[in-house]
């Protein structure tokens, strides 16, 4: 409750031009090494007959994924956001998650649409 | 941070309105201060936001779903996109949304002509990004790959060869069975769909950006009063997050395997 109190009360935080322009710089090195990237055959783990983890696919998503974390956090004020903004953000990505995980797991697993 | 511009301006706006006299103008009644009026348009910014996580989600989904049950013509979908363009856009959209980041810091400082600035300069990036957009889909159209319409065609797909350009970059590709080029597609039919819908959020944000460059001339977000800056701006990010993720998605994972 106290909590609450303090929170409400305190001032709108500004975030500085120069934690915009790291940003900036972070997420354009992010694109180039996504690029880069794309350009390697970074080859597969086969984890099971008929299961096998392509390794680019999964480097361009978790750049993007870590771009997209810093524009949340950073450009969105996520990170100076009060917790009822933090824990909306949460539920929301994890209630997508939960999704197309979901959705995803039943289709992969399942011989549907294969001609 | 000094408030004398808004007290002064809260003040002499409704004066002899007694109601009026103790808060800004732009506070509406039902708040109790500008920080819980701020608080509470900024969380229903977030649950619109996360609406629209749910909505491109659907098309995400439906997009891993038919990448793998037909990978191959996905793939020869995927060369025939440009590197190029992708990672320019990709590079406009991300400085767009540091020139919103800083529209938004003007606007909380009071910088008239830098919010105008740097809104004006998200406005022009927003413009290029779906200028390349266009010429990426004039492109498509030319080579008959848009999908349902203009006589679809699937000869690059079938003779690799007769798509020099293409070729040229890719040549180790092989052609597809004619069934699964056919498949190729379904590939369009979700880039057009996907990039389409992106780029209608990206048309609604420039018409909303043309809308608040005029109202910041007059000086409605530089008298304290951020909340429409800073929700478009949260917007705009979104928009470009979604990008982020549509450039790996359609242009870099089937570049190789």
């Amino acid at each position: 409750m106290s909590e609450q109190h303090t929170q409400t009360g305190s001032e709108h935080h500004i975030v500085s031009p120069r934690t915009y322009v790291i940003i900036l710089l972070a997420l354009l090195v992010g694109t180039a090494l996504t690029v880069t990237a794309s350009y390697f055959e970074l080859g597969a783990w086969h984890i099971a007959p008929g299961l096998t983890l392509f390794w680019n696919p999964v480097v361009a998503l978790a750049i993007a994924t870590g771009k997209a974390i810093l524009v949340v956090l950073f450009f969105m004020h996520v990170k100076y956001s009060h917790r009822l903004t933090k824990l909306t953000v949460a539920a929301g990505i994890f209630m997508f998650l939960v999704l197309i995980g979901m959705t995803l797991t039943d289709y992969f697993t399942r011989a549907w649409g294969r001609w | 941070m000094s408030d004398s511009t808004a007290i002064a301006q809260g003040a002499a706006a409704e004066a002899g309105d007694s109601r009026h006299g103790e808060h800004p103008a732009y506070q509406r009644h039902h708040f109790e201060s500008v920080a819980q009026q701020f608080d509470a348009t900024n969380f229903a910014m977030w649950l619109f936001l996360l609406t629209e996580i749910m909505f491109f989600g659907g098309l995400f989904t439906a997009y891993l779903i038919m990448r793998n049950w037909y990978y191959p013509a996905f793939v020869e979908g995927s060369h025939q996109l440009s590197i190029f363009w992708g990672t320019s856009n990709t590079t406009v959209l991300i400085a767009s949304s540091f020139t919103m980041a800083m529209g938004v810091w003007s606007a909380e400082t009071r910088r008239k002509g830098a919010l105008l600035l740097f809104l004006s300069l998200t406005l022009l990036f927003g413009l290029i990004f779906l200028g390349i957009k266009g010429i990426e889909w004039h492109e498509k159209w030319e080579k008959h790959h848009v999908p349902g319409i203009h006589d679809y065609s699937i000869t690059s797909f079938l003779n690799p060869a007769s798509d020099p350009e293409v070729h040229k970059q890719y040549p180790d590709d092989k052609p597809l069975r004619p069934d699964m080029a056919a498949k190729t597609e379904q590939y369009f039919f979700l880039y057009f769909a996907m990039t389409g819908m992106h780029a209608l959020h990206m048309v609604i944000g420039v018409g909303i950006l043309v809308f608040m460059i005029f109202r910041a001339k007059a000086g409605a977000y530089t008298s304290g009063h951020v909340t429409m800056v800073e929700n478009f701006g949260l917007y705009w990010h979104f928009v470009d997050i979604i990008w982020i993720y549509l450039f790996a998605l359609l242009y870099l994972i089937s570049r190789h395997g």
